[in-house]
């Protein structure tokens, strides 16, 4: 945290344990797991600097309780992990969203299922992402693409946290995490930080799960002296658990209502040499680095071919296919799964364009000339 | 001593429509009673304190109370707390949980906050048995008692909490009765003046699963059982194994002063600070 732009060769893992602190991230607990550990290790040494607290906690399900219960004291948290991890987190990730609860995982990707390899890279956690804790809920998840996004992704997941009162998981794949590169650091002065809103009314009428327009309930942080209740169980807005039809309804919906609202500014998406595009390649995380080399030669071989890149995987940003699907013949979607996210570019397209999947499970990447191979078999 | 209308008016919720959810004769409500009067002798204000527990019939406990409450899940009451307790160290933070989210699902925390330290007091209602779900046997039901998972005898030995704790690092460790409730009342407000991690252990009644299975009785009995059994420390120390077979030990088990985590973690963070000053420098 620098008074002037500084810059530094960092890598991905570092740019998110200085955006976590650049956000005002005072609370981190943690379990040593490949290949997220860095982050863990720098916030262990940098979060007392600043007065902040590290806890290593016996597990992944002690981790994420642990933020939570942080995070009810009136701190930004976050933690960090990897596939096996993310698995644990997902009872109390449910919690958090039911409660409410502002809070940030990190989960650097590695290929999957189970152990799998600890130390290669994957994209294999984005449906899990969505939709590995039980029951309905929203969620929103960012993925950098670069070690620089890393970093503001970082501070943007804190932000949206504490603006939407609902967990943000940063889905990073192991190639961004560990790849360095030099990063600009802005002067502190430059960072935006959203602080949840507190209640200011007397403790009496404090409701706390009364949505205000936004959509989102203030929230008071425990032993500020609104003495209210929290709970996993459907709850009405006092917080109180309750079985009346009405109320539950109120409170599982309102969860989605405050995220559709804030859709637009969630959706982060940026498109490259898009404008003339007949053909499109939809990436995210280390595939963007594929994607903007092959996109290059293809170019150059006169092929009219741009990026849509996905920052923000959840909730999907359909507007960003929706824009360019009239003037699109074909698109393709390479990930380092078997299909995730190409399941929900088929969703939004509906039949007009063609779409084509390119994936790779093996934990090496996809390297710019398939993507180039695929595309030149596509177009003819 | 507070009267019970007092208690009733100075720390229930108005708010929370009542009746509660236990069963007519359950212990809990004994226990939460005792906590209470606890809580009022030591004269603490109610924004200072922070109840957690983890799910089961004890879990709903806090929703009563007009502390601040949180409701966590199964077995995870600790770790919530101890994030709680690390952010906001002038809070008391007390946990109440049964004996199957504390030492079956939420097992591995329980040990990992007795080796920490961190000063949250935690009260363990041990009834033998899984109630809410409707009488399963449990880490702590008796070797041979049944429940509706071994109606034909329990072949697992149980937990005995009190010196798993112990063995566990847990630097303050009652047991008591919800029949004792004088004793229990002192214990609580022991453990809750500990610096550091406390455990009290309160051997309770479940009559409409565990005692209705095992031929207990009703709530009465069951509460006549535990005067029986129990036996306080000063007088099982003069006594011999084969006399104490059978018998609950109960009273202040151990006590001892050891480095509590966040008071060490402030010395971390100034040693920290100290370093990057020097740094600057």
């Amino acid at each position: 945290m620098t008074k002037k732009t500084s810059y530094r060769l960092m890598q991905g893992n570092e740019a998110v344990a200085e955006g976590a602190l650049a956000a005002g991230v005072s609370f981190f607990a943690g379990y040593p797991i490949t290949p997220s550990t860095e982050i863990a290790e720098i916030l262990a040494d940098r979060l007392p600097e600043n007065g902040g607290k590290f806890i290593q906690m016996e597990d992944e399900i002690g981790s994420i309780a642990a933020i939570i219960g942080a995070s009810i004291g009136g701190c930004k948290t976050l933690t960090a992990t990897s596939g096996p991890g993310f698995s644990l987190m997902q009872e109390n990730l449910g919690f958090a969203c039911l409660a409410e609860i502002p809070l940030v995982i990190v989960n650097v990707m590695r290929t999957g299922p189970s152990t799998g390899l600890a130390t290669s890279p994957s994209q294999g956690d984005v449906m899990q992402a969505r939709w590995g804790t039980h029951g309905d809920h929203p969620i929103i998840a960012l993925t950098p693409s670069s070690v620089e996004e890393a970093f503001h992704y970082t501070i943007k997941a804190v932000n949206f946290a504490e603006k939407y009162r609902n967990p943000v998981i940063v889905l990073m794949d192991e190639v961004i995490g560990h790849m360095r590169a030099r990063v600009s650091l802005p002067p502190q002065s430059m960072i935006e930080q959203i602080n949840r809103v507190q209640p200011n009314m007397p403790h009496e009428w404090y409701l706390p799960y009364e949505r205000s327009a936004t959509g989102v309930a203030p929230m008071a942080s425990f032993g500020d002296g609104y003495r209210y209740h929290i709970t996993g169980l459907i709850h009405d807005a006092k917080g109180f658990p309750t079985a009346n039809p009405n109320e539950a309804r109120d409170n599982i919906r309102g969860l989605f209502t405050k995220i559709e609202r804030g859709f637009r500014e969630i959706c982060l998406v940026d498109y490259e040499c898009m404008d003339d595009a007949e053909h499109a390649i939809v990436a995210y995380g280390s595939m963007v680095l594929s994607a903007r080399s092959a996109i290059e030669q293809l170019r150059e071989s006169g092929i009219k071919i741009g990026m849509i890149k996905l920052g923000t995987l959840w909730p999907f940003p359909r507007f960003a296919l929706e824009r360019f699907l009239p003037q699109l013949k074909t698109i393709l979607v390479p990930e380092l799964n078997m299909g995730q996210i190409y399941r929900e570019v088929l969703r939004v397209n509906a039949g007009k364009a063609v779409i084509e999947k390119l994936n790779r499970v093996n934990g090496t990447i996809i390297a710019p000339d398939e993507i180039v191979k695929t595309v030149k078999g596509m177009v003819r | 001593m507070i009267s019970n209308s007092q208690l009733v008016n100075k720390y229930f919720r108005h708010s929370k429509k009542f009746p509660h959810i236990w069963c007519p004769g359950c212990g809990i409500g004994i226990i939460l009673g005792n906590m209470l009067r606890s809580i009022d002798a030591l004269a603490i204000d109610k924004n200072d304190i922070a109840f957690v527990s983890g799910i089961g019939c004890t879990g709903r406990a806090p929703v009563y109370v007009d502390f601040n409450t949180l409701h966590t899940t199964h077995g995870r009451a600790l770790p919530f707390a101890t994030g709680l307790k690390l952010a906001r160290p002038e809070l008391n933070v007390i946990v109440a949980t049964g004996d199957g989210d504390a030492t079956a699902i939420g097992g591995n925390h329980l040990i990992h906050a007795c080796r920490r330290n961190i000063d949250i007091t935690t009260i363990i209602f041990n009834n033998y048995i899984y109630g809410m779900t409707g009488g399963q046997y449990s880490p702590t039901t008796p070797h041979g008692d049944k429940a509706y998972t071994c109606k034909l005898g329990n072949i697992e030995r149980p937990f005995n909490i009190s010196a798993l704790v112990e063995a566990a690092g847990a630097t303050f460790v009652g047991r008591t009765t919800s029949y004792h409730t004088l004793q229990m009342q002192n214990i609580i407000k022991k453990a809750i003046r500990h610096k550091g991690f406390s455990v009290v252990e309160i051997i309770t009644h479940c009559p409409t699963t565990y005692g209705r299975l095992n031929r207990k009785g009703g709530a009465v009995e069951m509460l006549k059982w535990q005067k029986e059994v129990a036996i306080d420390k000063s007088r099982a120390e003069k006594m011999s194994p084969t006399e104490l077979e059978g018998r609950i030990i109960t009273g202040v088990l151990i006590e001892k002063e050891l480095p509590e985590f966040c008071e060490q973690y402030d010395s971390i963070i100034e040693q920290a600070q100290n370093q990057t000053k020097g740094k600057l420098k």
